[in-house]
Parts: C-alpha cells; sequence; structure tokens
C-alpha cells in the first residue's frame, strides 16, 4: 500500500509539473522522463537480473530506427511508430541475448560492447538511409497521435509521462511478482536457482527482452517527442549512460533510475555555468559512485532506514 | 603500380599496425592476465603517450632525435606513474572485483579524455620524426621510420618476453597471476605486483602512442580505436596470453592493412567486431588460448 502510494504520488507531482515549471524546463522534465524509461529497462537486466550490460545503446537505437525509419519512409504515424519501435528494441534484445547470454560477468560486457559497437558502425554504413552521424529529422506528419501535435509542449509532456507511468509501473508490479523474484535469485545465486529447477538461461533471456522492451520504447518515444532519429545514440556512451544513472539512483531500485537521471541532468545543468567539462563530470561521478556509494542513493536508504522500498 | 608492390605496401603498412597493435595489447594482456582487471582506459593511457610526446618535443630545446628520445623515456614513465596512482586510488579500493574496475576504468576513461581535452585542445598536433631517411624500393619509397618502429616494437616486446620469463620480478608476476592467495602467503606483496603490473600496462600502451605520433598526429580522441583492436587482439589471442597476443597481433594487423586498401573501413571494422563477438560467444577462451 506504502509503495503504491508513493509511486503514484511521483506520477502526480511529475503531472503537475507541467503547470509550475517554465516551457524550457517541462521539455527537459519530458527528456528526463523518456531517458528514465531507458534506465528502468537497464535496471531490470543490470539491477535486479545482475546482467551488467555495455551494449543497451543497440537496443536504444534499435527502437528509435524502428520507429524513425517506417515514419520517414513510408510517413508511418507516431502511434504505429511506437509499437515499431517498442518491438524492435525487444527483438534485438532477444537476438543479442540469444547469444551473448551464453557468456557471464565481464565476457557478456565485452560481447555486448562489441554487438553494440557493430550495430553502431552498421547505422554508419548504411548512411544513405539512416542518416549517419547526421542522422534525420522525423517530419512533423509523422509526429501526431489521435490527433494531438506531439512536437508541442503540453502533449509532448503528456505522452513522456503517459509512458513513464506505463514503465515505472509495469517494473513495480514486475519487480513484486514471482518472476521477479526469480530474476533477483539469478543475481544473487545463479547455481542455487539451477538446483531449484529453475532455468537461469531463459529467466535471464526474459529479462534481457524485457529490457529491451523499455529501451526500444525510450528510443522510439525519443524519435517522436523530440523528432530527431541519428548514430550518435547508438554509441558507446548511450550505454554508459543508463548504467550511470542506476548506479546513482540505486540498483535494483523501481524509483532509482528515474531519481539518477534527474540527479545527472541537473548535476550536469548547474555545472555548465562553471565549466564544460561534462565528460569529466560523468567519469568523475562514475569513480566516486562505485567507490563510495555503490548501492546508489536509494539502495543505501533502503539498507540504512526504508526497509519497504521496491 | 601493379598489384604486387601494391600488396607488399599494404602488408608493410599493416605491419607497422601490428608492432603497434603489438605494443598497446600486450599491456592490456598484461593487465588482464596478472589482475583479472579489463582496463577500458587502456587507450587513453595510449592517447595520453601520444599527446605528452607532443608536449615533451615542442618544450625539448635540442635537435628532433633527442627530443623524440627524451619523449620516448619521458611520457611512458609519467603514464606509468599516473596508472600506478590510478591503481591506488581507485581499483585497491574496489578490491579489483571485475565488474567494479570496469565501471571504475570507464569513468577513468572520460576523465583522461576530458582533461586531454581541456589541457591540450580539440585540434590534432604533428610530431617531427627523429629521423628522415626513406628506403627506395624499386616500386616506390618507404618511410625509414615506420621500419624503425617495427623493428622497435619488436625489442620491446623480446625484452619484456625475457622480463616475464627470466628475471624475479616476472617470476612474481606470473606467480600472482596463477594464484594470487598462495602467492601472498608465499610473502609477495600482491599490492605492489598489482601496481607494477598496472603502470607496465599503461607504460606499454603510451609507448605505442609515442611511437606512432610521428606516423599519425597526437589528438585527444586517438585512444579509441586502439582500444578497440587491442580488445579484439587480447580475445583472439586468449584473454591473459601473451604469445596468442603477439600471433594475433600480427594477423590482426596485416589484415587490417590489407582490407583497408581493397575495402571501406567501416565494413571492415563491422566484420572483426562481429567476428571477434562471435568468438567470445563461441570460443571464450580465445582462438589460441591454452586453457579449455
Amino acid at each position: 500500500m506504502k509503495v503504491w502510494t508513493l509511486h503514484l504520488a511521483l506520477l502526480a507531482v511529475l503531472f503537475t509539473a507541467q503547470f509550475w515549471l517554465s516551457p524550457y524546463h517541462a521539455t527537459n522534465l519530458a527528456r528526463i522522463m523518456v531517458l528514465a524509461v531507458f534506465a528502468m529497462g537497464y535496471n531490470l537486466a543490470f539491477g535486479y537480473t545482475g546482467l551488467l550490460s555495455l551494449g543497451h545503446a543497440l537496443l536504444l537505437a534499435a527502437g528509435m530506427y524502428a520507429a524513425g525509419l517506417p515514419a520517414q519512409l513510408w510517413g508511418w504515424t507516431a502511434g504505429p511508430a511506437l509499437i515499431a519501435g517498442l518491438a524492435g528494441g525487444g527483438l534485438m534484445a532477444a537476438a543479442l541475448g540469444l547469444l551473448a547470454l551464453r557468456t557471464a560477468g565481464v565476457s557478456f560486457m565485452i560481447v555486448t560492447l562489441m554487438f553494440a559497437q557493430a550495430g553502431f558502425l552498421t547505422l554508419l554504413y548504411f548512411a544513405p538511409i539512416t542518416g549517419g552521424d547526421d542522422g534525420f529529422a522525423v517530419a512533423a506528419a509523422s509526429r501526431t497521435l489521435l490527433g494531438f501535435d506531439l512536437s508541442t509542449d503540453t502533449p509532448r509532456f503528456l505522452a513522456a509521462l503517459t509512458i513513464f507511468a506505463a514503465g515505472l509501473l509495469a517494473s513495480l508490479v514486475l519487480v513484486r511478482s514471482s518472476f521477479g523474484r526469480t530474476m533477483v535469485a539469478m543475481r544473487e545465486n545463479e547455481e542455487r536457482s539451477r538446483m531449484l529447477g529453475y532455468n537461469p538461461f531463459t529467466v535471464k533471456l526474459a529479462a534481457l527482452t524485457i529490457s529491451g522492451l523499455y529501451a526500444g520504447a525510450a528510443g522510439a518515444a525519443y524519435a517522436i517527442l523530440f523528432g530527431y532519429v541519428g548514430a550518435s545514440f547508438a554509441t558507446i556512451q548511450y550505454s554508459i549512460l543508463p548504467m550511470l544513472y542506476v548506479l546513482m539512483g540505486g540498483a535494483g531500485t523501481t524509483l532509482g533510475p528515474f531519481l539518477g537521471a534527474l540527479l545527472m541532468f541537473v548535476l550536469i545543468e548547474a555545472a555548465t555555468g562553471v565549466t564544460t567539462a561534462h565528460q569529466f563530470i560523468v567519469g568523475a561521478a562514475l569513480v566516486v559512485l562505485i567507490l563510495f556509494a555503490p548501492k546508489g542513493l536509494l539502495g543505501t536508504l533502503r539498507e540504512r532506514w526504508v526497509r519497504w522500498l521496491p | 603500380m601493379a598489384f604486387g608492390p601494391f600488396l607488399l605496401l599494404a602488408l608493410m603498412e599493416g605491419l607497422v599496425t601490428a608492432a603497434i597493435l603489438a605494443l598497446a595489447a600486450a599491456g592490456l594482456s598484461l593487465v588482464f592476465g596478472v589482475m583479472r582487471v579489463v582496463n577500458v582506459a587502456h587507450g587513453e593511457f595510449y592517447m595520453l603517450g601520444a599527446v605528452l610526446a607532443w608536449a615533451v618535443t615542442t618544450m625539448f630545446p635540442g635537435p628532433p632525435a633527442l627530443a623524440f628520445l627524451a619523449a620516448v623515456i619521458i611520457a611512458p614513465l609519467v603514464v606509468a606513474a599516473l596508472a600506478a596512482a590510478a591503481d591506488g586510488l581507485i581499483l585497491k579500493r574496489l578490491n579489483y572485483d571485475p565488474e567494479a574496475t570496469i565501471v571504475a576504468t570507464i569513468g577513468l576513461l572520460y576523465i583522461l579524455q576530458q582533461a586531454a581535452l581541456s589541457l591540450y585542445g580539440p585540434n590534432a598536433n604533428p610530431v617531427t620524426a627523429p629521423f628522415e631517411w626513406r628506403i627506395q624500393l624499386p616500386w616506390f619509397g618507404y618511410s625509414g621510420y615506420k621500419l624503425f618502429v617495427v623493428a622497435a616494437a619488436g625489442l620491446v616486446l623480446l625484452a619484456l618476453w625475457q622480463f616475464m620469463t627470466r628475471t624475479k620480478a616476472g617470476l612474481v608476476m606470473r606467480a600472482t597471476q596463477v594464484d594470487r592467495s598462495t602467492a601472498q602467503a608465499f610473502g609477495i606483496n600482491v599490492d605492489r605486483v598489482y601496481m607494477g603490473t598496472f603502470a607496465l600496462g599503461a607504460g606499454l600502451a603510451a609507448l605505442a602512442g609515442v611511437l606512432i605520433v610521428p606516423i599519425q598526429q597526437a589528438q585527444y580522441l586517438m585512444g579509441h580505436d586502439p582500444l578497440l583492436l587491442s580488445f579484439i587482439v587480447v580475445i583472439i589471442g586468449g584473454l591473459g596470453s601473451l604469445r596468442g597476443t603477439l600471433i594475433a597481433a600480427l594477423i590482426i594487423g596485416l589484415s587490417d592493412g590489407v582490407i583497408s586498401m581493397f575495402f571501406t573501413p567501416t565494413l571492415a571494422k563491422i566484420l572483426a567486431t562481429l567476428l571477434v563477438a562471435m568468438v567470445l560467444v563461441f570460443r571464450p577462451q580465445g582462438l589460441f588460448g591454452a586453457k579449455a
């Protein structure tokens, strides 16, 4: 009960945010919510199932291009494009998992990194279609959903909030279900769960695929809401970012990814006045977090005080 | 130019790539073998070597040859000291946990890259070669410095191999690689071995960076490609096996030279990356890995 109240309260606060935030900040918040969906997907793989992937940019880009290319080439509208993006991320994750999940630990990290790099290079190679590094803008006609123009402030914010809310509540239900507990069992002790009769491969494959659905949805939403598709979203940087968000907010907490994305955004925004060295902040945040707070903010909070936090 | 000389040129270019790659990959392989740490910041040590070489040669007053000699000595030492500090301040505190160290070295990568961008700037700068000397072959002239790079890399690798197999320090390192706790029980200071190994690995990458810089200019993003290629070499050669690393560097370097002469580099990179990922998936011990 407490758990649901907390999550619904957060969504309610976010809903009202469009009224008291300036349009500039509201757009930023919409962006953060979309990136948080990506991070929530990453969290389901890394935080709950213990799959430390360095290739999630591939899944984000899969969703982004699966939504953006049909919109660009055949003039699909936002609805079908979003569904295509969701499917694209899920399918790519399943394909990645079938191969990469034969390995574990460090090998899994390198294999996912390699596949993501191959995906990025493929986007560059087919630059005449994908736009390569420059990318392409999604046509305004493809950015309408049920008659709302998603390139304008209020519908965009509400669309981002809807996707974020769906992702958040779905992940809450998922991690409190018996399958969610099986995922955690894989993280904690794979051998033992195998002895109890679970098949680690299928559980991990399912978790990675769900993670891919989130990444795909985030990629598609980014393409439709912000009107830009480009190969830069397939670079290693976009595999690192969700990891950073999750580490900061707290791996294995439902609200951690959003909190991490929000804090990191605020941190970089605040530092912009002082320095342009954004990469330094990202790098230092990674090192400091892994050294002093490997459980992240909410993870530490849960350990010390708020035991019921999901 | 006829096909034969053209292929010869491609092979010679490939040999230079292979030599540089072997140096960088040997460092990565050493660090992974002894410490079980996948150092994602390895390419940045290479970049720092190149950038420092530029800084030293620019500030050094004497003739180019002496300035370059100074760079060859100073740059790897500075980078090695930096790596030793990173090891003591970060990696040691993480107890060398494989996954945590990857996250930390990713952070280190960002920090070093940003430091290079802020202090050195976004431009690429050339370094003059220590000597101007061209070998005139019947079909084309070839830079003598490139051949010097191949020879120098070969010598350094030979010295590394002698060091690992013939000296006490090498023995201690190999003992730590085989069994960390037994080595500790025999009174080996494992912390110091780890620090030394990390510094040595970074120093090798920096040396590769210094050697390449007269051929390829120094730029703050130049660490990216060697990192990926070193990964490929180390994986194909079997993680932690020095001999496999050398063979793999030759294969990758030569084929890279030939393929990029005849095909587009992007396609070549895609195929190489996919191939390596498949090797890791289906033959995790590497193509030349000893243990099954």
